[in-house]
């Protein structure tokens, strides 16, 4: 059951990057090891293959308000013992939820790997869920979603465009969960999610830094092995039906300043040695955005001073569809309107005209000196290599990106450009600023004594 | 770029960060000064092909002149936006053009540029100077410094719907009253339609000068590198004389602010003068704060807002020590209708933990962490870098990194009762509750 193999990966401007191992336990169970040695330190993730896209409607928020009850405790572990044990040994610990998966890390110095191994194991398989401490966590993950979501008027043009932008598919749905589905959330929902998808054959462990791969591999064996695979329930894909036309939605909510957030489905890297569009809108999105010198701040911010900020966004690595995205904010006395046609003349221009020489070679530049510069942060390396395996693809397409990166053309970028960016695949979000209530009273008791 | 021998160097280096953690230095920092006067802090690490220099000024918002609010602000917004005779565009195509990476960092102690590139030669080169130009030949071209102040102004406009930024500006407002700490960093708009291109330039001059400047370098190059890269970036600043030390903020009476705001949480901050950088009382104030507010679940305030109640996703208290007395603080969101109730916690929190300190338990945990998790603090060349401006900008002592854990393992329960007793006095504490009105 063991397939180990290493990937040396040699194949660019300074990459002298350790080899990765992969190996997948008896039970099913994923270890995937990057060797590190920078610093005297390590990070462990455990990835789970459930995120809010496994889901169903009534019950949004589910895998996120678990991960909060990961910490409740066990049959051996009491709660908030976890984070006391990991905090003791020098550790930062916490979790994050996403569309395609949840994951638990630990940073801590090299040789505390196993007490996180110890600890992750037991809570794989004996996590105890009760009502009382549900009943208050159920109201954190509320104060969350006000905090995150409910209280930032950008986020909920976010959520609310990713709702009309997919119909079918639970990438609609947010990861957070709708208010009214918390409201009515009950501890046995969560222990239904937790058994459903917390078994060795759905996780995927990642450990970045100064470790040895057969060590941790060991270490795995010991916590993790013992655990048995069980059956997962089949995952229905849910494809997105076709677009048939561009959408819009205005979004009413307090804000001194409007905002713009256009949305087009975009393809998804399934094979990384054959598929060429989702690098080349890579690349674009890199000519669009990422710093002072692509086109939409060159031009709508510079030159013709439309928009205050603007930028463009794509990540083809996920389970589901992906989709490329664009944002603004129009510059005072602009209308929404023309922000909009700028954007849209941008695109067009692309579309028409392609991308110059100098601008492939100057996001390649970038692209290849963001690869060095990644290696600066192991947590970040750890993410990557996760993020790659929940999606299904193997490390190697992480080790060959800036590879399969470099090989785009400019020709390919406009045909992308001309495929993917077209209105009937197109959803489109305003943000309608509402008051403030813009006379704020302060009342000060001056010197008064507080009561306790 | 020269590929191959980077990586070779790189293997055999490999080993050059891997410190033990005590009995010897954290870190080789090497300092020097600049024959103009700029200090230098210098780490070298040949791991990765890359460098990372950070220069810093004291020119943040504290320095803002009466009557110029936002200046120090957008001075430092055009830094990168047309200097040495380039164009903004032109400027941001020559770095990504290499692969460079230049971002700022403005608070109201400190404005500083910061920049990530390639170690190889060309890369190296073509980064610095345009970072050299950045710092010492900007041009502050007067359309330019029109469009920068609406972006500006609606940056501060976009924050308004924020409740948490609303409340941290009104908690800075309330606690520094007239001391410059007080203003937001991005300045008022009325005032920043006010300055003017004479204004920028006198403020680059005065403060963006070599005696005042901290030059940080940390990565892939030679003392030597290192040494004339310093000397090029301050060799062209003004030679402004060193900047006095702020004034000294004065406590305000204990208030309470309630401001409306259409929000669903009430975000509320409670809180006093703290400490400056250089406090004596720093490290006991740090680990004690750990157990009142500061160690995530390991805290009183988290164990008492949200595990026990439900109130709040967050709840924290802080030191945020700066040139001059930063500001001691407690903050959580919670919905409207239940702030008063998690006020009452939090301030109940603050009060025992004053009376009664950390338990020997809780004192032992926090330190545990602290000094267990050191290797985290260093464990990345941003990090260092990071370190090595707080440093030099702050004049912590030199061996601040060597001696961290045994000035953290030196913290007894007498020591942090005492400090806190003389430091933080819950009756006097400015409070400020935002929004929850929805």
């Amino acid at each position: 059951m063991r397939s180990h193999w290493a990937i040396g990966l040699a194949l660019l401007a300074g990459s002298v990057q350790a080899a990765v191992t992969d190996v997948t336990l008896d039970n099913g169970m994923r270890v995937i090891v990057k060797e590190d040695r920078r610093a005297p330190v390590m990070v462990s993730q455990v990835w789970y293959r459930a995120g809010s896209i496994d889901e169903f409607n009534g019950t949004t928020g589910v895998a996120h308000v678990l991960e909060h009850m990961m910490f409740k405790g066990t049959k051996n572990v009491a709660p908030g013992e976890f984070s006391k044990r990991i905090a003791a040994a020098g550790g930062r610990e916490n979790a994050f939820t996403s569309r395609d998966h949840t994951a638990y890390f630990q940073q801590m110095q090299k040789d505390r790997l196993d007490l996180a191994m110890q600890l992750e194991a037991d809570r794989m398989a004996n996590l105890v869920i009760s009502d009382e401490l549900f009943a208050r966590e159920i109201q954190v993950v509320m104060e969350e979603r006000r905090l995150r979501t409910d209280d930032q008027p950008q986020s909920v043009v976010y959520e609310r465009l990713m709702a009309t932008a997919y119909q079918a598919h639970p990438y609609g749905r947010p990861i957070i969960g709708w208010m009214n589905d918390l409201e009515h959330m009950t501890a046995q929902d969560a222990r239904d999610w937790y058994a459903r998808w917390y078994a060795p054959n759905n996780a995927t462990l990642v450990v970045a830094g100064d470790v040895r791969a057969d060590e941790v591999i060991a270490l795995a064996k010991k916590h993790f092995g013992p655990l048995p695979a069980r059956a997962l329930p089949a995952r229905k894909p849910q494809a997105e039906p076709e677009q048939l036309g561009e959408k819009r939605i205005v979004v009413k909510a307090p804000s001194k300043l409007p905002y713009l957030l256009m949305a087009w489905h975009a393809p998804t890297l399934r094979d990384w040695e054959k598929d060429s569009e989702p690098y080349a809108l890579m690349i674009l999105a890199g000519v669009l955005s990422g710093n002072d010198s692509a086109r939409l701040q060159a031009s709508l911010v510079k030159a013709q001073q439309i928009a205050v900020n603007a930028s463009a966004g794509y990540d083809p690595v996920s389970r589901g569809p992906a989709m490329f995205l664009i944002d603004a904010t129009p510059a005072p006395g602009k209308s929404m309107a023309a922000l909009e046609a700028a954007i849209r003349a941008e695109i067009a221009r692309i579309q028409r005209e392609g991308i110059s020489e100098a601008e492939l070679a100057r996001v390649k530049a970038q692209v290849i000196a963001a690869d060095v510069y990644q290696r600066d942060s192991l947590f970040y390396q750890a993410m990557q290599l996760g993020d790659h395996a929940i999606a299904g693809l193997p490390p190697e397409a992480l080790a060959r990106r800036v590879d399969r990166l470099r090989a785009v053309t400019a020709d390919e970028v406009r045909a992308a450009a001309q495929k993917w960016l077209q209105n009937v695949r197109l959803s489109v979000a305003e943000l309608d600023p509402q008051p403030l209530d813009a006379k704020p009273r302060t009342a000060a008791a001056k010197g008064a004594r507080h009561v306790h | 770029m020269s590929i191959k021998r980077i990586a070779l160097r790189s293997f055999i280096a490999a080993f050059a960060l891997a410190l033990p953690l005590a009995a010897q230095a954290a870190l080789a920092i090497q300092h020097w000064q600049t024959p103009q006067g700029a200090r230098v802090y210098f780490v070298e690490s040949r791991e990765l092909p890359m460098l990372d220099v950070a220069v810093d000024f004291p020119a943040g918002s504290a320095r803002d002149p009466a009557g110029r609010s936002g200046l120090a602000r957008l001075t430092h917004g055009l830094l990168d936006q047309g200097a040495g005779g380039l164009s903004d565009t032109a400027i941001a195509h020559r770095l990504a053009d290499v692969g460079a990476v230049l971002s700022g960092n403005f608070d109201r102690d400190r404005a500083g540029v910061k920049l990530r590139t390639l170690s190889s030669a060309r890369e190296r080169e073509a980064a610095l100077d345009t970072l050299v130009r950045v710092l010492q030949r900007p041009d502050f071209p007067q359309a330019v410094i029109a469009r920068e102040k609406r972006r500006l102004v609606a940056a501060i406009r976009e924050a308004e719907a924020d409740p948490g930024s609303v409340a941290g500006k009104a908690f800075f407002r309330t606690l520094y009253g007239a001391h410059p700490y007080a203003r937001d960093p991005d300045g008022e708009p009325a005032g920043i339609g006010r300055l003017t291109r004479r204004d920028l330039v006198n403020f680059h001059r005065a403060h963006y000068s070599a005696p005042n400047a901290v030059i940080a370098i940390m990565g892939d190059l030679s003392r030597a590198e290192a040494e004339a890269i310093a000397t090029r970036l301050a060799a062209g600043l003004s030679a402004a004389a060193p900047l006095p030390a702020l004034p000294q903020p004065v406590a305000p009476a204990a208030s309470e602010s309630r401001i409306a705001h259409p929000s669903t949480q009430s975000h509320v901050h409670v809180g006093a003068l703290g400490i400056a950088r250089n406090d004596p009382d720093f490290f006991p104030l740090f680990v004690g704060n750990y157990v009142l507010g500061g160690g995530g679940f390991d805290s009183q305030l988290l164990k008492a807002v949200r595990d026990k109640h439900g109130f709040a996703y967050s709840a924290y208290s802080y030191f945020a020590p700066m040139g001059v007395a930063g500001p001691f603080q407690l903050g959580l969101q919670t919905k409207g209708e239940q702030a008063d109730a998690a006020l009452k916690v939090a301030r109940a929190t603050l009060a025992d933990f004053i009376a009664k300190g950390p338990s020997e338990a809780e004192l032992t945990q926090a330190k545990s962490n602290l000094t267990g998790g050191f290797p985290l603090r260093i464990d990345s060349n941003r990090k260092i870098l990071d370190y090595l401006s707080v440093i030099g900008f702050y004049r912590l002592p030199l061996d601040y990194l060597d001696t961290w854990i045994a000035q953290v393992e030196a913290v007894d329960v007498a020591a942090v009762k005492d400090a806190f007793a003389r430091r933080v006095d819950p009756d006097r504490m400015v409070t400020v509750v935002v929004g929850g009105a929805r």
